[in-house]
């Protein structure tokens, strides 16, 4: 490490400093100031970002360099169709398979002058929260290189955090983009369900998958958020309706109410608590109104986000079956080669979502699972509306605990509560912002900011000002 | 003991559509294996469907057409289950919400209701070769309507019978080619046996792979014997449960796909993909309009043009034949006389051939002009058969076969005088013992004219003239 960079880091520790200044430092330019270059700048960047993530190989956000376009350069998580890309969902089984299709997000990045750089390490089909389930090896957080980068989105997140690149895409299925926004000190946002189009996003769970911006500041955020979304008609679920850019909107002098949800806050660390509280204190001092509610156990929210992820997925992922692409393990018959291939092709926390997903479905389990699950869907759904009816956004933690170690949650259902508090929007398909406020340790910690469903303009126009009172 | 025989049907009906039910393929037959073929119907990562609206109209086109509910809001469900020519391992169906239910189908004097009619996605195919297998996925994705009967129906005859009028049908509203041989017209048939006066229903088995109306007889009989015997030797229970059979038609038997224990779990649940089908009030509306259906058509027939019930009702068994009949009034023939040489001569030569009336050598109008050269009486009856024999084999006008048979019929009292003369000259004999009072050498006369004309004169004239001269 050169000295610089440890003055740096000292500094961040002694919180002198807030971590968009350090990527500053860093010399990584911003995704505004990036679409402003002109071709051979950014021609001469781009050298200069690929020595860069050279630099910091141990990092392995990137699990591919590929290049598509002399647009400006945005990393693409691996669940992300880019033709011609070897596009994997960072999973064994899709060794060898190369897309013969951009996804609807990288045809409008490209209309926007912005191209598709890079694969971005995740967990094994979007399914963790640690980027440990990878097929490709573990990603290591940006600033501390024992502890996990969170996932899936791991890699997305860790490399804007590391300053090896501007800006990335992420997908958020529980959590998937906020959680290692927060854990990498960077911005995540999580769009309505149907604000971005889903064709293209190799599926994990259809009905709460969605495509979103991870960048260096909020306004980075909006910009590429503005640029991935709208209605699609190759999309059914996709919302028909106009579409409002944000980014020219922003505006960080509005007051609002912000709901706290004070029956949650008590399963996070004290860092958090501490992190929440003092949020809430510097959102009071800037002129918005704080109002105190309350949601139903957490403990529903997993459940129901599990059965309905798990279920979704098992059937999903059974089109890799190793008949037409991918990984094929040759066995004695037809059946043998599906049971093989499968076997080898999947990791075990995809083999372990895709039994319960299948059992779930299973005739004389599907009413006491699924449809229970899809009715505290609903009921978690009304929760929310009932909270928006007095307030204009939600503040809450994104993760329980700062970032964790490799390996300290070996047990899955350990590790499928440190999605707690980011499923429940995912559940209600509603804008959520993670974007960081304070470090701990020399750890950056991330709260959100959920909004109402195709409101991200509020959202975003709340986590701009807090950026500006932190900054 | 005596057994009534309870028979439900599921017919699968691939509808015309231009392009597949979930994405912009087409749906055009015999091109290059996997070549109609995208991300979407390939189940690549990351594809997504998209519903065809028009299959949506074709399936509010049969719900009218059975006078069914059309139901407004209709859902998509996944069934799932491994096979290579599914590419998603799910089939797009719908389970829990069907686009159309309780309709019904009228058979001679019986009403077999229609519990529902769904959309779904047919599969690939699979092509077996002796040491591997090859898929082709052009045919995955088209759109197909299931449309489920109650199990109404209570001898093979009546099953046939509810198929062909369902087949017809969908031919008059055309939303389906319903070609059994080229498989866009499938039928599993549910067979069960019960004593007779028992109203509980016993064990159902499905009988898939049946293509053709004649097969789908014989696998039922073939059921229905093999059930009724495992009764009657007391092993009714141990060799009758419910699963799926194979028709074999070379050897005319069904046989057990899988075991007993290996029931299959679809493990259906919504798919997350797509959205609730929402039909409009404009869409139900204009949908509903559907052309003239068989038992419509065939009262119009009977009312109109004073036609046989019975004859009405085979005239309108299918669209083509009404449409050959229709275009033969059209252009100028007797009802009567069409309906005899279309129903009677033209399909019956057709089916010695095993030709179909759209595949018919002789088209509409030449058939007409033969039964009008029949009925202004250029040509006899017995002659009009010749040249229908004919024009089966030959591409030619009606006239032209006509000439070439040399059967024109002589009406010309002048010729026809000559040839009586030239009889009564060389039959002396027999004109005195005809004058003498032996009235039954007219008809000698009569066939001797007729013989010497080669046929062509008309008899009524020889008739007449005969009985001038003598
Ligand atoms: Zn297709």
């Amino acid at each position: 490490m050169t000295k610089s960079l440890i003055a740096i880091f000292t500094l961040v520790f002694v919180g002198k400093i807030r971590f968009r200044k350090l990527l500053r430092i860093l010399d990584l330019i911003t995704l505004k100031e990036a679409m402003k270059l002109p071709k051979e700048e950014l021609v001469d960047f781009k050298k200069d970002l690929k020595k860069k993530i050279d630099e910091k190989k141990e990092l392995n956000a990137y699990v591919g360099l590929e290049e598509s376009g002399d647009g400006v350069p945005i990393l693409v998580k691996d669940n992300i169709q880019v033709k011609d890309w070897s596009v994997t969902s960072g999973s064994g089984i899709l060794q060898g398979y190369i897309s013969p299709y951009d996804a609807t997000v990288i045809t409008n990045m490209r209309e926007s002058g912005l191209s598709p750089f890079g694969r971005a390490n995740m967990d094994e089909f979007a399914m963790g929260s640690s980027t440990e389930s990878s097929f490709y090896g573990k990603t290591l957080n940006a600033h501390d290189s024992e502890r996990v980068p969170g996932g899936s989105s791991g890699g997305s997140a860790a490399a804007v955090g590391a300053g090896v690149a501007i800006a990335s895409l992420g997908s958020d299925t529980g959590g998937s983009i906020r959680q290692p926004a927060a854990f990498n000190g960077v911005v995540g946002l999580k769009p309505t369900y149907g604000r971005v189009s889903r064709y293209g996003l190799g599926a994990y769970g259809s009905s709460l998958d969605q495509i979103g911006p991870i960048a260096q500041n909020v306004e980075d955020t909006a910009i590429l958020y503005d640029i991935i979304s709208g209605y699609d008609s190759k999309d059914s679920t996709s919302a028909e309706m106009e579409y409002h850019p944000t980014a020219p909107n922003l505006n960080r002098d509005f007051k609002y109410r912000i709901a706290v949800i004070d029956n949650y806050i008590k399963d996070a660390s004290p860092e958090i608590q501490k992190a929440y509280e003092n949020t809430i204190n510097l959102l009071q001092k800037m002129g918005h109104t704080i109002v105190h509610k309350n949601m139903t156990d957490a403990k529903y929210d997993i459940s129901a986000y599990y059965i309905t992820a798990m279920a979704e997925a098992s059937s999903n992922l059974a089109r890799y079956d190793g008949v037409r692409y991918g990984t094929r393990v040759s066995g004695e018959n037809l059946k043998d080669t599906f049971i093989k291939s499968r076997s080898a092709g999947f990791g075990d926390e995809v083999k372990r979502r895709i039994l319960i997903g299948n059992f779930v479905l299973s005739s004389g389990y599907y009413d006491a699972y699924y449809v229970k699950a899809q009715k505290v869907r609903y009921l978690i759904k009304q929760k929310y509306d009932e909270i928006f009816r007095d307030a204009d956004m939600i503040l809450s933690p994104v993760s329980p605990t700062l970032p964790f170690k490799f390996g300290e949650k070996k047990d899955p259902l350990q590790m499928y509560l440190s999605d707690i508090y980011t499923i429940s929007v995912n559940l209600a398909g509603l804008p959520a912002i993670s974007l960081p406020v304070e470090w701990s340790g020399g750890l950056p910690i991330g709260l959100q900011l959920i909004g109402k469903a195709f409101d991200e303009q509020t959202i975003l126009n709340g986590a701009y000002g807090l950026e500006s009172a932190l900054n | 003991m005596d057994f009534e025989i309870v028979i439900g049907l599921e017919v699968h009906v691939q509808l015309n559509t231009e392009t597949k039910l979930f994405c912009s393929c087409p749906t055009s037959f015999n091109e290059r294996e996997n070549s109609n073929t995208c991300p979407t119907c390939l189940a690549l990562p990351g594809a997504l469907p998209v519903i065809n609206r028009e299959a949506v109209h074709k399936a509010i086109q049969l719900g009218t057409a059975i006078d069914a509910t059309v139901n407004k809001h209709s859902k998509f469900d996944r069934k799932n289950y491994f096979y290579p020519d599914s590419p998603s391992a799910y089939q797009i169906s719908q389970f829990y919400q069907p686009i159309v239910e309780n309709g019904y189908i009228d058979i001679e004097g019986k009403r077999v209701r229609v519990a529902r009619a769904h959309l779904e996605a047919d599969a690939g195919k699979n092509i077996h070769e002796p040491n591997y297998s090859k898929v082709d996925l052009n045919r995955a994705g088209t759109p197909l309507l299931e449309i489920v009967s109650e199990p109404d129906m209570r001898s093979s005859d009546e099953a046939i019978e509810y198929l062909k009028k369902l087949h017809s049908i969908l031919r008059y509203i055309d939303i389906s080619d319903a070609n059994m041989q080229e498989g866009s017209f499938r039928c599993d048939a549910n067979v069960s046996i019960r004593p007779k006066g028992d109203e509980k229903l016993y064990t159902r088995v499905e009988i898939k792979n049946i293509n053709s109306f004649r097969f789908i007889q014989k696998a039922i009989d073939y059921e229905v014997e093999r059930q009724v015997e495992a009764w009657e030797d007391g092993v009714y229970e141990d060799e009758v449960w419910q699963e799926t059979r194979l028709y074999d038609a070379n050897k005319n038997e069904t046989r057990s796909m899988r075991g007993k224990e290996e029931a299959a779990d679809y493990r259906y649940f919504p798919e997350p993909d797509l959205l609730e089908v929402e039909i409009s009030d404009e869409a139900l509306e204009r949908y509903s309009k559907i052309p003239e259906l068989p038992d419509q058509k065939a009262e119009r027939f009977q009312n109109e043009l004073k036609i046989s019930e019975y004859d009405a009702k085979v005239i309108s068994s299918s669209i083509e034949l009404a449409h050959y009949f229709e275009d033969m009034i059209l252009h100028g023939a007797s009802a009567k006389g069409s309906i005899t040489w279309l129903t009677v001569e033209l399909l019956g030569r057709l089916n010695k051939q095993n030709l179909d009336i759209s595949q018919s050598p002789i088209d509409s109008k030449k058939l007409c002009s033969l039964v009008k050269a029949i009925e202004d009486k250029t040509i006899s009856g017995k002659a009009g058969k010749d040249v229908l024999d004919y024009l089966m084999e030959n591409d030619i006008s009606v006239d032209d076969a006509v000439e070439k048979l040399g059967l024109k019929q002589v009406n010309d009292d002048g010729a026809i005088i000559s040839i009586i003369d030239e009889v009564m000259n060389s039959n002396m004999d027999k004109v005195e013992q005809y004058r003498g009072g032996k009235d039954k050498l007219f008809g000698f006369f009569v066939g001797q004219v007729m013989k010497a004309s080669r046929g062509s004169a008309n008899p009524n004239k020889v008739n007449e003239l005969l009985k001038e001269k003598l």
